[in-house]
C-alpha cells in the first residue's frame, strides 16, 4: 500500500530542466498542491494533540483555562484505574476496552479470511453474494447497533420469536444484562465490519501472482497447505491493512455502544470514548477528558508504533 | 498573463462581495437559535413564538445541530461560543447557564426583566439560573418537575387501587398489581432515569427539608446518614417491581406501556404527559397523574430556558425581542399546553389546561411560597454536571447491582460527590 502512494510522488519531484518560470512552477506544483492539506494537518492534528495534551496538565472545567494542577489528573485516572468493587467508569472502560477490542478485530479478521477464500472460489453467483456481505458497511453504526438493539431485545427479538417458536426455556438477555452488553455491541460491531474486511482479502487474494500457484500446484502442494504456506503469507500487507482500520474502528467506536446499550445503563458499557466524550462535554471536567484522551493516544501508539515500525522497515529492504 | 487577469478578477469579485456584506452588517433583523425542539408537538409550539416575532419584524433562523438531541446541542453551542460567534440565543439546562454566565458569555437583559417584573412572577429558586449577580441573562420558558407518577386509570380501576399517599401505600399498590398479573412499574434503565426516579425516592423518604440538605448544600452528615440508606433500601424495593427487560429502555417507551395498559404506573416527569396526549389519552379519564406518594405540595423542578449571549449591538434589539415574546403571557401559556409543562410564570392563568397542568401550576405557586420549590439532582439542577454525573453513577450502579448495599451506595456516594466537587 504504502509502495504505492509513495512512487507517483516520487515520479512527480523528480528534478526538471530548470530556468523558465514554467519549469520552476512545475517544480513547485506538488509542494504547493500539498501545502494546504499538510499544514491543515498539522494544525488540526498534531496541533489539537498538542493542545489537549496542555489541557489535561490543567483544571478546566466548562471553558478551557490555564490554572496548572501537574498531575493531578493523571492521578485521578490512575486511582480510578485500581477501582474494582464497585468499578469505577475508568475501569470498566478498560476492560470492555479490551474485550470489545479483541473481539471485534480478532473475528473480523478470521470472519472476513473466511469468507474472502470461501468467495474465491470461482463460485457461481458471487457477483450477487459479495454485495450483500459488504452491505452492512453502508448503514451507518447508529442504525446498525438500533437495529441490534431491538433484534436482541427479549422482549421483542429473537428470544421471544424462538419462544414462540415452541423452545419456552430458550434464554438469551445478554442486550438487557450490564455484565453481558459489551458483547452484544461487539456482535454488532463484527456484523458491521467482516463485509468490509473481505472485501479487502479478496482483492488480496485476486492480486496473487497465478504463475505462482501453479508452480505450488505442479509440485503437489494440498489446496490447505497452499493457502498456509503461500496465500495467507503473501497477503501479509492486506492484513496489516485490515489490522490498522479495524483497531481504530475499535477505538473511536462510539455511536455503536450507545445505540446497543442504550445509554449506559448501570455504569457497565463505558468505553474510553464514551468516558472522554462524556467528562468533556456533558460532564464540565474537560481536563480530565483531555487527560483520558491523551491516556488512549498513548495506549494506541504503544501498540501501533511497533508494529508499523516492523511492517515498514521491512519493506524498506 | 492569463493567470493575472483571472487573479484581478477574483480580487475585483471578492472585494464586490466584501462591501455587500459588510453593507448589510449594518441592521439585523434576525434571531439567531440554537433548539432542539424539532418534533412533533415541540416545533409546534415553538411556530407561536416565530410568528410572535414575525409581526414584529424579526426573522427566525435555526441554528442547525448535528445529531438532534440536547447534548449534540450543547457541544455545538460550545464549539460557536468559543469561536466568538454565539447565536442571538440558545435553549440551556440546568447549571449549563451559569458556566456560561460565569464565564461572561452572556449578555444583559435587565432593563427589560425591571420594566416587566420578572423577579415578581418568576419562582424565586428558579431565578438563581437566569440571573447573575442580579443581572438577568437567561429567560425561563417552562417549569418541569419530576415528582410526578403516571397511572392507567383502566388498569388502576381493574386492580381496584386508590390514590397512594405514602410510599407504602406505593408499594401496597404495587402489589396489587403484580397479583393482577400486569407490570406494576414501567422503567425506562438508564442512568439519568434511574437517578430521577431516585430523586423522588429520597424526597420521599426523608422529606424535602431533608432532599434540600443532601443535595443542594451537600451535607456530609445528610448523605451518609440512616434516611439516606433508608432511601437507597426503597428504590431497591421498587426494583423488584419492574419487567426483565427494563435495561436501557428509553423512557417513551416506558410511557408507551403505561399507555398501552401493560404497566400500571411510570415515574417520570411531566414531559411524559406529552406522549399521552399524542396517543390522544385525556387527563383525568384515560390516565391519572399524582404527585410521588409522599412529595405532595413540593415541586422537584427542572426548567428549559433560553439564554442570550453576548451579541454585539446591532443585533440586541432582536435578541430583546425574543425575551419579551418569549416571556409573553400568551406565549407561555400556548407553548406550555403543548409541552406538559407549565409556565415559567406565575401569573399565567390555568384555563388552557388539562387536570394535571391545572395541579401542576397550583402544586408551583404553594411549594414557591412554601420554600418547597428545590431543584432537581438529577437533571442538573441541584449541583453542577460534575457533581449530578457522579450522582448518577452511584445510582445506577447500586441499581444494577454493581453497588451490593446501601451501606456502601452511601459510602460511595460520599466519595464520588466530593471528588466531583
Amino acid at each position: 500500500m504504502t509502495e504505492l502512494t509513495v512512487a507517483p510522488l516520487a515520479d512527480v519531484t523528480m528534478p526538471r530542466p530548470r530556468g523558465s518560470v514554467r519549469g520552476r512552477l512545475q517544480d513547485a506544483l506538488p509542494k504547493i498542491v500539498l501545502a494546504p492539506s499538510f499544514a491543515a494537518i498539522l494544525l488540526f492534528v498534531y496541533g489539537f494533540i498538542l493542545w489537549t495534551m496542555y489541557l489535561s496538565f490543567t483544571n478546566s472545567k466548562a471553558f478551557a483555562n490555564n490554572n496548572f494542577v501537574g498531575l493531578k489528573n493523571y492521578q485521578q485516572l490512575w486511582t480510578w484505574t485500581f477501582e474494582t468493587d464497585p468499578p469505577s467508569n475508568w475501569y470498566t472502560a478498560i476492560v470492555n476496552m479490551g474485550l470489545f477490542g479483541s473481539l471485534y478485530v480478532v473475528c473480523c479478521l478470521a470472519l472476513g479470511l473466511t469468507l474472502a477464500i470461501l468467495l474465491d472460489q470461482k463460485i457461481r453467483g458471487e457477483g450477487f453474494l459479495r454485495p450483500i456481505y459488504l452491505y452492512p458497511l453502508a448503514l451507518s453504526f447508529i442504525v446498525t447497533g438500533t437495529a441490534w438493539k431491538l433484534f436482541l431485545d427479549p422482549g421483542i427479538g429473537l428470544e421471544k420469536a424462538v419462544r414462540d417458536l415452541g423452545w419456552t426455556s430458550f434464554s438469551f438477555d445478554w442486550v438487557v444484562n450490564p455484565r453481558m452488553m459489551i458483547y452484544c455491541v461487539a456482535i454488532a460491531g463484527i456484523w458491521a465490519s467482516s463485509g468490509f474486511v473481505m472485501a479487502l482479502f479478496l482483492a488480496g487474494l485476486r492480486g496473487i501472482d497465478s504463475e505462482i500457484l501453479k508452480a505450488a500446484q505442479i509440485d503437489g502442494a494440498s489446496g490447505f497447505a497452499m493457502y498456509r504456506r503461500i496465500i495467507i503469507p503473501i497477503m501479509r500487507p492486506v492484513f496489516f491493512s485490515a489490522l490498522i482500520i479495524l483497531t481504530h474502528l475499535a477505538i473511536k467506536s462510539y455511536d455503536l455502544v450507545l445505540s446497543v446499550t442504550g445509554k449506559n445503563p448501570g455504569g457497565a458499557a463505558e468505553l474510553p470514548s464514551t468516558f472522554m466524550y462524556t467528562f468533556t462535554f456533558t460532564r464540565n471536567q474537560m481536563a480530565v477528558g483531555s487527560a483520558s484522551a491523551v491516556i488512549m493516544l498513548m495506549a494506541i501508539a504503544a501498540i501501533m508504533v511497533p508494529y508499523l515500525y516492523s511492517e515498514l522497515r521491512d519493506k524498506g529492504q | 498573463m492569463k493567470f493575472r487577469t483571472k487573479l484581478l478578477a477574483g480580487v475585483m469579485f471578492a472585494s464586490v462581495v466584501g462591501v455587500a456584506v459588510s453593507a448589510q452588517a449594518a441592521e439585523v433583523k434576525e434571531v439567531q437559535m440554537l433548539h432542539w425542539w424539532t418534533s412533533g408537538g415541540e416545533a409546534a409550539a415553538l411556530n407561536v413564538l416565530k410568528q410572535d416575532l414575525a409581526k414584529e419584524g424579526f426573522a427566525w433562523k435555526d441554528v442547525p445541530v448535528a445529531g438532534g438531541g440536547g447534548e449534540g446541542a450543547m457541544t455545538a453551542l460550545k464549539a460557536m461560543v468559543a469561536a466568538g460567534n454565539p447565536p442571538t440565543a440558545s435553549q440551556i439546562l440546568g447549571y449549563f447557564a451559569v458556566d456560561y454566565a460565569e464565564a461572561g458569555k452572556l449578555g444583559d437583559i435587565t432593563s427589560l426583566a425591571t420594566k416587566e417584573n420578572w423577579a415578581k412572577v418568576v419562582p424565586t429558586a428558579l431565578q438563581k439560573f437566569t440571573t447573575t449577580n442580579g443581572k438577568w441573562d437567561a429567560v425561563p420558558v417552562n417549569i418541569h418537575s419530576v415528582n410526578w407518577v403516571w397511572i392507567n386509570k383502566a388498569v388502576m380501576e381493574k386492580i381496584g387501587g386508590t390514590e397512594p399517599k405514602t410510599f407504602d401505600d406505593f408499594v401496597a399498590l404495587l402489589d396489587k398489581a403484580k397479583a393482577a398479573g400486569v407490570i406494576p412499574l414501567a422503567l425506562g434503565g438508564q442512568p439519568w432515569q434511574e437517578a430521577t426516579l431516585f430523586d423522588s425516592v429520597v424526597a420521599s423518604t426523608g422529606g424535602i427539608e431533608f432532599y434540600k440538605k443532601a443535595f443542594v448544600d451537600l451535607d456530609e452528615s445528610a448523605l451518609k446518614s440512616d434516611t439516606m440508606k433508608k432511601a437507597f433500601d426503597n428504590l431497591a424495593k421498587l426494583r423488584a417491581y419492574t419487567d426483565p427487560n427494563y435495561a436501557g429502555r428509553d423512557w417513551n417507551l416506558a410511557t408507551a406501556m403505561v399507555i398501552k395498559g401493560d404497566a400500571l404506573v411510570q415515574v417520570m416527569g411531566d414531559w411524559a404527559k406529552g406522549e399521552f396526549k399524542a396517543a390522544n389519552k385525556e387527563a383525568g379519564k384515560d390516565f391519572l397523574c399524582y404527585r410521588f406518594p409522599g412529595t405532595d405540595g413540593s415541586v422537584i423542578y427542572n426548567t428549559d430556558m433560553f439564554a442570550m449571549f453576548n451579541v454585539p449591538a446591532d443585533r440586541k434589539a432582536a435578541q430583546l425581542a425574543l425575551a419579551d415574546a418569549t416571556m409573553s403571557i400568551s406565549f407561555q401559556s400556548a407553548f406550555n399546553v403543548v409541552k406538559g409543562s407549565v409556565p415559567a410564570r406565575m401569573d399565567v392563568p390555568d384555563t388552557a389546561f388539562d387536570a394535571c397542568g391545572k395541579k401542576g401550576i397550583a402544586d408551583v405557586k404553594a411549594a414557591n411560597a412554601d420554600g418547597k420549590f428545590v431543584g432537581s439532582m438529577a437533571q442538573n439542577y441541584a449541583q453542577p454536571p460534575a457533581v449530578a454525573g457522579a450522582y448518577h453513577d452511584v445510582v445506577t450502579k447500586f441499581f444494577h447491582g454493581e453497588i451490593k448495599t446501601s451501606d456502601s451506595a452511601v459510602t460511595e456516594l460520599v466519595k464520588a460527590l466530593n471528588a466531583a466537587k
